[in-house]
């Protein structure tokens, strides 16, 4: 059996497997700490930076996505501080690109709109991006809305650690990043796309959504990727 | 007491946040003990008038005369609601934000019509480059988001006010 370590989330104490990342015992214990590039089953990356915590003797705040836990140490996941910073970084995607919750497939189904709700984003403190940007419906089933993506990359991790396939990147740097099918190539057109869906099921936005479905239509089983990863194992 | 006095108005909207506060049902009575609306699309009123003390606003602020309008309720009123997802945020109307506005206009006018091409310019007020959330002009005091709003979501915001309280949406907060 594997040595275990002590540490202290918000205040409790608990036993965690070293190599185990502070948002992996946190939920394992049943703290929330909010995320949304972060999902069970995919590597992490630490691009969101929702899950910001508080590490005594960190001077900085540390994403609890990509942090591994270690003997002794203490973290707090929720103060008023970081809950001011995961308004500032909700706000800060919501002018970003153009997210018109009214007429979005996956309204009243969406992460991002569900913890701008729960953190009480009632409006944004700046000004609106307004970005002109495409939809990509070249897909037989699917569709690619560019103004709600969030560049999480929960879809490009699915398809190159799950399906294998590596049909997605993010190209470009800063605003200028896009998220883009082999190379650049329209998605129907890409030949390395099984089209098995599963991104669109990872995706926490409408950006990716199933072909056919009008506004607040769009559910999604973000779970399938975890159930995936556990089922296979160490295969 | 006299009674507190509420203006409304409509700008870049559908009126979907008008039909929705009319959808209050009986809680309009209730609002009405204590309350007078004194501007709005729901009475006579020519101007914006003085001393008004809530103000709700509808609509993303997309033209000349939204502008106008928004700064006079401002200028006039004590408290400003932003009121439903096209004042708080630009909704809809923003979408047209990154086309030109010129561009726009030919699109739907001359290219878009057979009969007479041609964007018209009599009696309607001049677009503005971007239709943008209230906030971007004017300050504003309270954001009640949504597309509409719950009737009991304004129901709350308006019975809080005229208690003199500023609301807490807590979890009648929601988008779209």
């Amino acid at each position: 059996m594997t040595e275990k370590v002590k540490v202290r989330i918000d205040g409790q104490v608990i036993a965690a497997t070293p190599g185990q990342t502070i948002l992996e015992v946190a939920r394992a214990n049943d703290k929330y700490i909010p995320a949304l590039c972060y999902m069970e089953g995919l590597s992490a990356v630490g691009a969101c930076r929702l899950c910001m915590v508080e590490v005594s003797g960190v001077a900085r705040l540390l994403p609890a996505c990509t942090t591994p836990v270690q003997e002794g140490l203490a973290v707090s996941t929720n103060s008023e501080q970081l809950h001011s910073y995961r308004k500032i970084a909700l706000e800060l995607l919501l002018v970003e690109r153009n997210h018109v919750c009214a007429v979005c497939v996956s309204s009243g189904h969406c992460e991002l709109q569900a913890l701008a709700q729960e953190h009480g984003v009632t409006h944004v403190r700046y000004p609106y991006n307004y970005p002109k940007l495409s939809v990509d419906t070249t897909h037989p089933r699917f569709v690619l809305d560019h103004n709600r993506c969030i560049l999480c990359s929960r879809c490009v991790r699915t398809c190159a650690e799950i399906e294998g396939a590596h049909v997605w990147d993010i190209s470009g740097r800063g605003i200028q990043s896009r998220l883009v099918s082999e190379l650049k190539r329209p998605w129907g057109e890409a030949t390395s796309c099984t089209s098995c869906g599963k991104c669109v099921q990872a995706c926490p936005t409408g950006a990716m959504a199933e072909k056919g479905w009008g506004v607040e239509e769009m559910t999604k089983r973000p779970g399938v990727v975890g159930n995936l990863t556990s089922m296979r194992g160490d295969r | 007491m006299d009674k507190v006095k509420i203006g409304t108005c409509w700008l870049d909207g559908c009126s979907g946040c008008h039909m929705s506060l009319l959808d209050l049902d009986e809680g309009i009575v209730a609002v009405l003990e204590k309350a007078d609306i004194v501007f709005g699309p729901l009475v006579d009123a020519q101007e914006w008038p003085e001393g008004v003390d809530v103000a709700l606003i509808e609509g993303a602020v997309s033209s000349q005369d939204d502008l106008k309008l928004a700064q006079t309720a401002r200028a006039r009123t004590k408290v400003v609601v932003a009121l439903g997802d096209c004042a708080v945020t630009g909704n809809v109307p923003s979408m047209r934000n990154g086309i030109p506005t010129r561009r726009l206009l030919e699109r739907v006018y001359v290219e878009g019509s057979t009969e007479t091409p041609g964007v018209p310019t009599d009696g309607v007020p001049a677009l503005l480059e971007r239709a943008v959330p209230l906030q971007e002009v004017i300050k504003v005091d309270l954001h009640v988001p949504g597309c509409p709003p719950k009737p009991d979501a304004i129901l709350l915001v308006v019975s809080e006010l005229l208690e003199g309280r500023m609301p807490d949406l807590g979890s009648k907060l929601r988008f779209g």
